[in-house]
């Protein structure tokens, strides 16, 4: 399996990746920019700017009501993403796709719709331990309202989620997992297909958090069985402000809209309003028409350079990155389980992440620092806050000796 | 490079904090969070008649914040509470405005790089924001939010 992991990734020509993407091609501070923070954000290819342009260059129009020219084109044009992000993810219909603005608006939809008419006192909701806090929130935010139970699956001094002790915790009053294929600050890869049966045989349904994985992996929800899959745009290659919400036909039909306006009725009266079928329950008002088209440009490209050949690569880049930071003496990476993405969290021993930041950023890393809107995660391990390197297909070995190299002049300012 | 952020006299006070301790006969003491990076300090004040007598602080942040917070409460020492508003003051001019620096800030000038950094700045005002929590005598924890 490595070996074809590593012939695959051999093949992957990142400098000529790299020319598609405009931003990468920049100093800062002087010095060439290594950006290793595609797990907040990752950096849009030309593709994805040329399709936002057009639209706004010659199809600008508001979608689903004019019988003009431009309407149609826009309409078909954001649609046409609705299609490809059904293909993105394997779903069964196109229905069952649902545009937000992201993860975070696409679980709080679920927590929302879904869960305050599902979930009853008593009920309980599970999340794990390495959430990041838009996977903790709205379900808090649903167990206050609802006098609801919010359990947590712990992890492991790796950062693996136990999954003895998630057996444990479900129980008949069980109602949903949500939890996070992979960890933005630890990088575990969490193996969601057993959760997510797990969840079902205790009679849960399962949420998955896809921000992180969709980037770097195949996704297929008919395969993982999830009834619920949120992932963001722009940390596939697409726009801000952009996400899909995936969503099972029969659990869909019976939720409530979750915000009311245009677009997501049938008909209005004062007395009342009846609303449209799916997807358009769920999109009241004039959505992100540029975005979903860029997001469509952004599923061509990935798909375009191969999601299985983008594994494979990032994966030779996390072995090269694990292996280059391992060489720093008084460096400990955070979270090193055994199944990970690209993601390269650490401490330095005595030196904050934050001074550690600064210092790469003068000489054009860009590197996260903080706790990454996972605090429980960093009090987990004792931590106030990490490092962050996270890579992207479009990164090379030689920005990783790049960062090791800005690693040893933070260590002679702070030694 | 970074050298005009990370002066000597702040990496001498990161790596050696002054009045670094807790202080059992402190008469106000206040509690700073900065919930971005995670940085946390308590910050002790002995006052006596209309004068700061003693400060300490206990803590962690980064190197700024934590040569801020000793840098801080050395200079706080002997001064009236009016005279410690005013270098209050003074030092957050440094941080966040061109006006020329002032000689009344001594030592505290070291900071006027970070005025170039505006992503550090939190970070040294927040020993200085729980001060003014501390002087005012209100009890909640300051956070630089």
């Amino acid at each position: 399996m490595s070996t074809v992991r590593s012939e695959i990734a051999a093949g992957f020509d990142v400098q000529k990746v790299r020319e598609d993407f405009p931003v990468l091609k920049q100093t800062i501070h002087g010095m060439p920019l290594v950006y290793l923070d595609s797990a907040a954000t990752a950096q849009k290819p030309f593709a994805v700017i040329d399709a936002i342009r057009k639209f706004h260059e010659v199809d600008c129009a508001n979608i689903h009501r004019g019988v003009h020219e431009l309407s149609q084109r826009s309409t078909a044009a954001y649609e046409e993403t609705r299609s490809k992000a059904r293909r993105f993810l394997n779903a069964r219909f196109k229905n069952e796709l649902i545009f937000v603005r992201g993860t975070t608006e696409g679980i709080n939809l679920v927590a929302s719709s879904w869960g305050r008419h599902n979930v009853k006192a008593g009920d309980e909701i599970m999340i794990s331990a390495m959430e990041h806090h838009s996977n903790i929130v709205p379900w808090q935010m649903l167990c206050e309202e609802q006098g609801a139970r919010l359990r947590v699956i712990p992890m492991n001094d790796r950062g693996e989620l136990i999954l003895e002790e998630c057996e444990k915790l479900l129980n008949p009053r069980t109602r949903m997992v949500a939890v996070t294929h992979v960890s933005n600050a630890l990088g575990t890869i969490n193996p969601v297909r057993q959760i997510i049966e797990m969840a079902h045989q205790a009679g849960a349904l399962a949420l998955i958090d896809g921000a992180q994985a969709a980037p770097h992996m195949k996704v297929d929800v008919q395969a993982l069985d999830a009834d619920f899959y949120a992932f963001s745009g722009h940390k596939v290659v697409g726009p801000t402000g952009i996400g899909i919400l995936y969503g099972k036909t029969k659990l869909l039909n019976a939720m409530p809209p979750y915000q009311g306006g245009g677009d997501m009725i049938k008909t209005v009266t004062f007395e009342k309003s009846t609303y449209a079928d799916l997807p358009y329950k769920f999109e009241a008002g004039t959505p992100n028409i540029a975005g979903g088209i860029g997001l469509g440009a952004s599923f061509d490209y990935v798909n375009h350079l191969g999601l299985d050949q983008i594994a494979a690569y990032e994966h030779e880049l996390l072995l090269y990155g694990t292996e280059a930071l391992s060489q720093i003496p008084g460096l400990r990476i955070i979270g090193t389980a055994r199944e990970k993405a690209a993601v390269l969290s650490f401490v330095i021993e005595g030196i904050h992440p934050h001074d550690i930041g600064t210092v790469l950023d003068r000489q054009g890393i860009a590197v996260r620092t903080g706790h990454h809107c996972a605090q429980p995660v960093m009090d987990w391990f004792h931590v106030p806050a990490t490092t962050r390197a996270s890579l992207a297909f479009y990164n090379s070995t030689a920005e990783i000796d790049a960062l090791a190299a800005g690693l040893k002049k933070v260590k002679e300012i702070f030694s | 490079m970074v050298d005009d952020l990370y002066q000597e006299i702040i990496l001498d006070h990161t790596k050696h904090p002054r009045n670094c301790h807790a202080m059992a006969d402190a008469t106000r003491s206040a509690e700073g969070y900065n919930p971005l990076c995670g940085d946390k300090l308590k910050l002790f004040i002995k006052i006596e008649g209309d004068m700061v007598k003693d400060a300490s602080f206990v803590g962690s942040g980064c190197a700024i914040s934590t040569a801020s917070a000793s840098l801080m409460t050395e200079s706080l020492k002997g001064k009236t509470r009016e005279e410690a508003f005013k270098l209050l003051e003074k030092f957050h001019d440094l941080l966040t405005t061109d006006t020329p620096v002032s000689k009344d800030l001594g030592k505290l000038v070291v900071f006027c790089g970070v005025r170039d950094y505006p992503a550090r700045v939190k970070c040294a005002t927040l020993a200085w924001h729980t001060l003014k929590t501390a002087l005012d005598g209100t009890p909640e924890t300051v956070t630089t939010e």
